[in-house]
């Protein structure tokens, strides 16, 4: 069937219908877990699969929040290996590079299904290449909440990388040799998965504060290192010289500014790419210059909205995730620097979730297309690069959602007349903001009219289209092949489109 | 004519790519001194296919050669077979070296057919900034970039956050410059990550009477057209003067403000209005 994004689906499947059409439904929750004994402190992951009989078939879960540096996810597929257990579903919230004994049990079988919200790597190479037995589900970082806590992936053991744990099972992410921050995506899986294992290398008497309660841990496992905390920064933390991206950041800004967006009670969530980070340079220069404090930035978080906390300029910070050890260290030591789960972040199912109460988010694409709809899943050759994680979820949140990226990278148009794997609704983006003009969705006649006499370049999306044409030429299309490897679900569990495996 | 001239390396194909988009007034293709001597070729050849094929191009479109006396220069100059070329910007310009160029333009301009190719002369040596008035009579020459580097090599003194000791320089191309009715345009600031000088710089060569600037980092340009295009204040006056002289017809002077006004500040606030409308400020 076609889906509402005009994507074929699978007959059976769940087909995607609109992003609004979760409303229609009704939240549905199992029952948060009820621990029957006591915590268990052990030395060796291998002896939690003997505790908790981890057996061929059954889901292990686990979170990104050291991304680059985890080790963690790499010790328990040491483990699996060593016992050859076969057909396991793997649902890490994201998969990074250094993700690498992945690889191998995804060859040998020992891991045949994943859910996941991102991935990029050599595990992203297989999958794209058709080795995963079962299709690759890729879901958004509110819609993975949303899926544990209504039981459709069902946890059979998470495996929780903690920086601190206290001697009654308590953990925090805020401190510690490894410490990386909030623990957001992690909080779904505490609460619902069957077992939950927490794993440190760092224990303490007792934690006054802690965002893993204790009640639901059912072992904690202690050992040398969990990984590198250098390796948790995300993106950049230098602002860019690239001329284009600032002048992107700049444009940006001034549209913003000129939708009469900056004003008090405002909210915003940007990305951790460099321009991103250019665009908050030049937000916080037009709040300190117009004297308006904005309500919180959300995210995750950087040293950029830790400065502008620490200035004034919000009044809170809301994160899922630090991208960086300022934000860590902003997160243990200011009380307004607040966490959030991946649920309260973009559960479509929340009560009023983080995403449903920002003003603007600025987001990258990979491509967009004539609809607007973005992809920031695959590259115009179909191989997997990244992932909704939280994208999805904010611009459907937001009351103004822009994306910001170059016309074109490395002479490829980023406009599409189709994008190759639709991430992320067009009826959920506003505003492209490139460096030769910025389109407004022509559902969005209001922020049209606003920005009628404000100076900037503003365009129909295939006029932009054109020009890239222009300077670039018409690209070869690109012919995918028909063998479904997986499935960009939406935030509502629905297919919103199909993954293809890439040809050789 | 302009008040942002910003310099572009030859031999970078994504900055040729995109040189209209940013706000500079004028683009200075570089084929000299951001150019390493390896590439000069490579450099020259991305030139051109810019000038035969893209599509968008900026308003004003200069060349700087390399200098005269250089191996490089017959070739550099072979580019203007196209009337897409607004300047040629000549480094290390002195009259000889005009004199020079002139003869080249003149072949190049009946062989290919062309408009008058106008020039910017590049003053940036102790001589040309003692013949600067000449240089500014030449009939080629349309305006004066002072070159505040070179000259600081030559006289073996350092660069300041104040330019204090280019003052004479900036001085002699400023009078040479308004005497024969060309622009004067100042020497680019090299603190790109420093705003505050930029600011700084700007206004005291506005202030001294420079009539535009060059920059070597697009995120310059917004500062310098800020400082280089007329002001509310100037706007504000220029329109009660001319509003003021409505009212004193047939009248040689007449006083607004408190001050008398009479030609020349007449003169004066006309072309602070002229200068509004060419640059599109709406104020």
């Amino acid at each position: 069937m076609i889906n509402g994004v005009n994507r074929f689906v699978p007959d059976g499947m769940p087909a995607f219908v609109s992003s609004d059409a979760f409303k229609n439904k009704k939240r549905k929750l199992i029952a948060k877990k009820q621990k029957q004994s006591k915590t268990v402190f052990l030395n060796t992951i291998d002896s939690t699969f003997d505790l908790f009989d981890i057996h061929d078939g059954q889901c292990l879960s686990f979170h990104h929040h050291l991304r680059n540096g985890d080790e963690v996810i790499q010790k328990v597929c040491e483990v699996i290996a060593n016992r050859n257990i076969k057909d396991l579903h793997f649902a890490p919230s994201s998969i990074f590079p250094s993700y690498t004994n992945m690889v191998d049990l995804i060859m040998n079988q020992n891991i045949t299904r994943i859910h996941t919200n991102y991935l990029n790597g050599k595990v992203s190479k297989v999958i794209s290449e058709g080795y995963l037995k079962n299709p690759l589900i890729m879901n958004t970082h509110g819609g993975r909440a949303r899926s544990i806590e209504s039981g459709e992936l069902k946890i059979d053991v998470a495996f929780l990388a903690c920086p601190v744990v206290d001697k009654n099972g308590n953990g925090t992410g805020s401190f510690g040799p490894t410490a990386c921050g909030t623990l957001g995506y992690a909080i779904s899986d505490l609460k619902y998965a069957t077992k939950v294992v927490l794993v440190t290398d760092t224990i303490v008497d007792n934690l006054d504060e802690f965002q893993f309660d204790g009640a639901y841990v059912d072992a904690v496992v202690v050992v040398d290192s969990i990984g590198n905390s250098e390796g948790i920064v995300s993106g950049t933390t230098r602002l860019t010289r690239d001329p284009i991206g600032l002048k992107i950041a700049k444009d940006c800004a001034n549209a913003i500014n000129a939708l009469g967006l900056i004003h008090e009670k405002f909210s915003m969530q940007t990305g951790a790419g460099k321009i991103s980070l250019a665009v908050v340079k030049y937000i916080r220069d037009i709040m300190l210059e117009t004297k308006i404090t904005g309500d919180f930035g959300s995210g995750g978080i950087t040293s950029s909205y830790v400065e502008m906390l620490n200035e004034g300029l919000f009044k809170e910070l809301y994160d899922v995730q630090c991208f960086d050890l300022e934000a860590v260290k902003s997160y243990h030591d200011n009380l307004n620097h607040r966490a959030m789960s991946a649920s309260e972040y973009g559960n479509p199912y929340e009560n009023n979730p983080i995403c449903d109460n920002l003003t603007f988010v600025i987001l990258g694409a990979t491509e967009v297309d004539l609809d607007f709809n973005v992809n920031v899943t695959t590259d115009s050759l179909g191989n997997i690069i990244g992932g909704s994680g939280g994208h999805a979820d904010i611009a459907h949140g937001a009351e103004v959602t822009i994306i910001i990226s170059p016309l074109f990278k490395s002479r490829i148009p980023i406009i599409k007349e189709k994008v190759t794997t639709v991430t992320t609704p067009g009826s959920d983006v506003d505003l492209l903001v490139t460096e030769r003009g910025i389109a407004v969705n022509p559902n969005r006649i209001d922020l049209k009219e606003r920005l009628k006499n404000s100076g900037l370049p503003i365009f129909e999306i295939r006029e932009l289209y054109d020009i890239a044409h222009q300077i670039t030429g018409v690209p070869r299309k690109i012919e995918l092949s028909d063998e479904i490897i997986g499935y960009v679900e939406y935030r509502d569990g629905t297919i919103i489109d199909c993954l293809y495996k890439v040809k050789s | 004519m302009f008040r942002s001239l910003l310099f572009v390396p030859g031999n970078n194909p994504s900055m040729l790519q995109n040189a209209d988009i940013f706000a500079a007034d004028a683009i200075i293709f570089d084929l000299e001194d951001s150019v390493d001597i390896t590439e000069k070729d490579n450099a020259r050849q991305l030139v051109k296919h810019y000038l035969d094929d893209a599509v968008n191009h900026p308003s004003f479109i200069v060349v700087r050669v390399n200098p005269v006396d250089t191996e490089w220069f017959a070739s550099d100059i072979e580019l203007i077979q196209t009337n897409k070329v607004d300047f040629i910007l000549l480094p290390k310009a002195d009259v000889d070296s005009l004199n020079v160029l002139e003869e080249k333009l003149n072949d190049l301009e009946n062989k290919y057919q062309l408009n008058p190719i106008k020039v910017l002369a590049l003053t940036e040596t102790t001589k040309s900034i003692i013949e600067v008035y000449k240089i500014a009579k030449h009939c080629r020459v349309e305006g004066i970039l002072l070159g505040a580097e070179d000259l600081a090599s030559e006289l073996e003194i350092d660069r300041t956050n104040q330019g204090s000791e280019i003052s004479f320089a900036r001085s002699r191309v400023i009078f040479a410059s308004t005497a024969c009715q060309i622009i004067p345009i100042d020497t680019p600031n090299t603190n790109i990550e420093d705003e505050q000088n930029l600011l700084e710089d700007c206004l005291i060569a506005k202030s001294m009477g420079m009539k535009a600037k060059t920059a070597i980092h697009p995120s310059q340009l917004e500062i310098i057209n800020k400082i280089f295009s007329p002001s509310q204040k100037e706007i504000n006056w220029a329109k009660g003067v001319l509003k003021e002289q409505e009212k004193n017809i047939g009248k040689g002077a007449f006083s607004y403000q408190g001050k008398m006004i009479d030609k020349p500040l007449i003169t004066k606030a006309n072309n602070i209005l002229k200068k509004a409308s060419q640059y599109n400020i709406k104020r």
